[in-house]
């Protein structure tokens, strides 16, 4: 009974001030909403980032050339070789015993067009040399027709598969399947035999390709994963082994990547997660301000309880209630808010997108794709920290008016 | 609003022959840095139940003070003050709030009703306070929101009322908790004469009941209506004389008085202080 009373009593304080209870709670249901989000978001953008890894195969290595800085292309006339040559690549697949499969690949710009479709005009894209192997360690999805085959590669056969886009793009209205792309600079024809399922652009792939002596990048993938990390480092010893200052390869390793990921990921959670909780113990601040100002305005009310024979502890509890009452209106309201944030970003993004595209289109990739992952473990700590927060800022004050002397609280105007 | 004759006093602790208050060379001290003020300097007296005290005095003869140790709101310094058998003196803040609440009935001058609570929640205060807020007791906050003539206004915050009505609502909720004594403190001293009568009246019916009434104030006027006065100075009694010329109001007068106990006697007040 003493209970009920005690919060509806509260309450009824707090209607007595709307607008400032309402703000006191907005400064609360900020600092709750703000963790959701920011959590959900930081979760949305490092799954995306891990997915993108992932796409890259955690049993893979990759051997990237990397095309040495201009001047020292210039200072011979001639085009200085550089990356992985084809010795090294028999080196490596006959020495490491750990390696199952290793695929050299070779990659082009060149532009494409589609001679049948006037229409459409040429288009800059990558050329990418490799052997069947390659769709299952790059895990690439054929949406119809087939990847390339053993058959066709010693046949020499001049087929290609198109990604996704390329193929919506080049072939507009009709099944490139069967049809050929051709290639205006090298004059070249290719049949199209399959297309691919539609994928995320892999950030980790990029380069120059002029003068590789063998290959540009070799794929590697190991027998077990567990031996990623030493398989990796006995391809840098071997590559390495005459030059171990050589510029002109990287070894990749999407495992390392992904433990990496793994960690900045941690690392990125808790910085949202602090900045989400100083918002709330500014929430609380605010709290406190309020119950302070609320404390000294009812002076007069405290000092009338007092004689009326409210105790010390009647006192607190009455103005720890109220701001009970607020950080968990805020709380409360908070999780709604937090609860909205994938539908708000998503048609946020939908909003930018149609109305700014420019804007869009600068937007990193990262951002156009990200979708926020609410993390529900982020409820019940946002909730359970504003709540802590209201109790934490709300007994002082609390406490100041339980002190007063009731006398000159009486005499208070 | 029907008239009732001027009640015989309820059978109670409080009955004649009882000690509502007494008080024993009670001394209070005010230590300053510079100096040290002795407001009170041995004040002894007794408050028979059923009496009608007005305490008097010029300004700074140490009434607040008295009235405040009365109160327990603040403890003397030294001496003893006993509530029926309880030596007050020596209470914690606790008890002494305790006592209050069950004890003690406050009627101030400037009304102190809670400003966001209407009028039968006020009256509900001290009984929150001692944890005895039934179903039944609100029943009888409401009963004696409408003996002091508020029974349709019983939803009225105290904006909503004049200052007598106010001052009406203090009253009843002085009596809430049946009280060993009423404090009034300068009670009239916002009010205008017509109204200050109209309380008054109130006054002298709750003591025709049976109840201690203690007030203070300035006003011979309103002195005039008690059966006691005691006059301080400089924290001393100087007189403390029965009221020879004690002006009492008429059966008739009082007829009219927004104070009506019939509904109230039904059920005995003092239940809920025992
Ligand atoms: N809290 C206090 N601290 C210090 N001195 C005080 C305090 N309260 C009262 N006094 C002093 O005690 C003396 C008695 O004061 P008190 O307020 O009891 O007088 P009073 O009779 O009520 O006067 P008034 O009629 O003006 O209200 C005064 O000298 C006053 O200055
Ligand atoms: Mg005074």
């Amino acid at each position: 009974m003493q209970f009920l009373r005690t919060w509806q009593l509260g309450i009824k304080s707090l209607l007595l001030h709307p607008m400032r209870s309402a703000l006191t709670v907005l400064g609360i249901f900020i600092g709750v909403a703000s963790v959701i989000w920011l959590l959900a978001i930081g979760e949305g953008i490092s799954q995306k980032a891990q997915k993108q890894i992932e796409e890259l195969g955690a049993e893979n290595i990759i051997v990237r050339s990397i095309q040495p800085p201009d001047e020292s292309v210039s200072f011979n006339s001639t085009v200085k070789a550089f990356g992985v040559t084809r010795a090294e690549y028999k080196m490596l697949s006959t020495t490491i015993p750990s390696i199952r499969d290793i695929i050299p690949i070779r990659e082009v710009v060149k532009k494409f067009s589609n001679t049948n479709n006037a229409n459409v005009k040429p288009l800059d894209g990558r050329l990418v040399g490799c052997t069947p192997e390659y769709s299952d360690i790059t895990k690439l999805n054929i949406d119809r027709g087939h990847f390339l085959t053993h058959r066709e590669i010693q046949s020499r056969a001049t087929v290609c598969v198109l990604a996704h886009d390329l193929a919506q793009y080049l072939f507009p209205s009709d099944d490139p399947i069967n049809k050929q792309i051709f290639l205006p600079e090298s004059k070249e024809y290719y049949k199209i035999v399959g297309v691919l399922k539609p994928r995320n652009a892999t950030a980790a792939i990029g380069g120059s390709l002029a003068a590789q002596d063998f290959s540009k990048d070799v794929y590697i993938r190991v027998k077990n994963v567990n031996d990623v990390p030493r398989t990796a480092e006995l391809i840098q010893s071997t590559l390495k082994s005459k030059d171990p200052a050589r510029q002109d390869i990287s070894v990749i390793v999407p495992y390392e990547l992904l433990e990496q990921a793994k960690t900045t990921r941690l690392m990125f959670m808790m910085f949202m997660g602090l900045i989400a909780a100083i918002s709330l113990i500014v929430g609380g601040i605010g709290i406190m301000n309020i119950m302070l100002a609320t404390v000294t305005e009812r002076t007069r009310e405290i000092g009338i309880r007092r004689a009326l024979g409210g105790k010390r502890k009647d006192i607190i509890r009455q103005f720890l209630v109220e701001t009970i009452a607020l950080s968990v209106v805020g709380g409360l309201t908070g999780i709604l808010g937090g609860l909205l944030c994938p539908v708000i970003i998503d048609n946020g993004m939908a909003l930018v997108e149609n109305f700014f595209p420019r804007v869009y289109a600068n937007l990193p990739d990262v951002a156009k794709e990200m979708r926020p992952q609410l993390v529900p473990a982020s409820f019940p700590i946002a909730f359970g920290i504003s709540v802590v927060v209201g109790v934490v800022f709300g007994i002082y004050p609390a406490m100041r008016a339980a002190k007063m002397d009731p006398i000159e609280a009486l005499r208070h105007e | 609003m029907t008239a009732s004759p001027a009640a015989a006093p309820q059978a109670s602790k409080s009955a004649i022959g009882t000690t509502a208050v007494r008080i024993v060379d009670l001394q209070k001290h005010y230590f300053l840095k510079s100096e040290t003020v002795r407001a009170l300097r041995g004040v002894t007296f007794d408050v028979p139940a059923g009496d009608y005290v007005a305490i008097m005095g010029p300004s700074g003869s140490g009434k607040s003070t008295l009235l405040n140790l009365l109160g327990c709101l603040d403890r003397p310094t030294s001496g003893s003050f006993y509530l029926g058998e309880d030596n007050v003196a020596a209470m914690n803040d606790d008890q002494l709030s305790e006592i209050r609440a069950s004890r003690i009935g406050f009627v101030f001058q400037s009304y102190n009703l809670i400003q966001q609570l209407t009028v039968v929640e006020n009256i509900e205060v001290p009984l929150y306070y001692m944890g005895r807020l039934d179903a039944q007791a609100r029943e009888r906050c409401k009963k004696l929101a409408k003996m002091v003539g508020l029974g349709e206004r019983l939803d009225h915050r105290p904006t909503q009322l004049s200052g007598g009505q106010q001052q009406r609502v203090a009253i009843a909720r002085s009596l809430v908790n049946n009280p060993y004594f009423i404090l009034a403190d300068e009670a009239t001293g916002n009010l205008d004469s017509v109204t200050t009568e109209e309380i008054l009246a109130i006054f002298q019916k709750l003591n025709d009941e049976g109840r201690t009434i203690i007030m203070v104030t300035h006003e011979d006027d309103v002195a005039a209506h008690a059966k006691r006065v005691i006059r301080l100075k400089d924290g001393l009694i100087q007189t403390d004389l029965i009221n020879q010329n004690r002006i009492v109001f008429s059966a008739e007068r009082l007829a009219k008085v927004a104070y009506n106990s019939d509904d109230y006697r039904e059920t005995p007040a003092r239940e809920i202080a025992s």
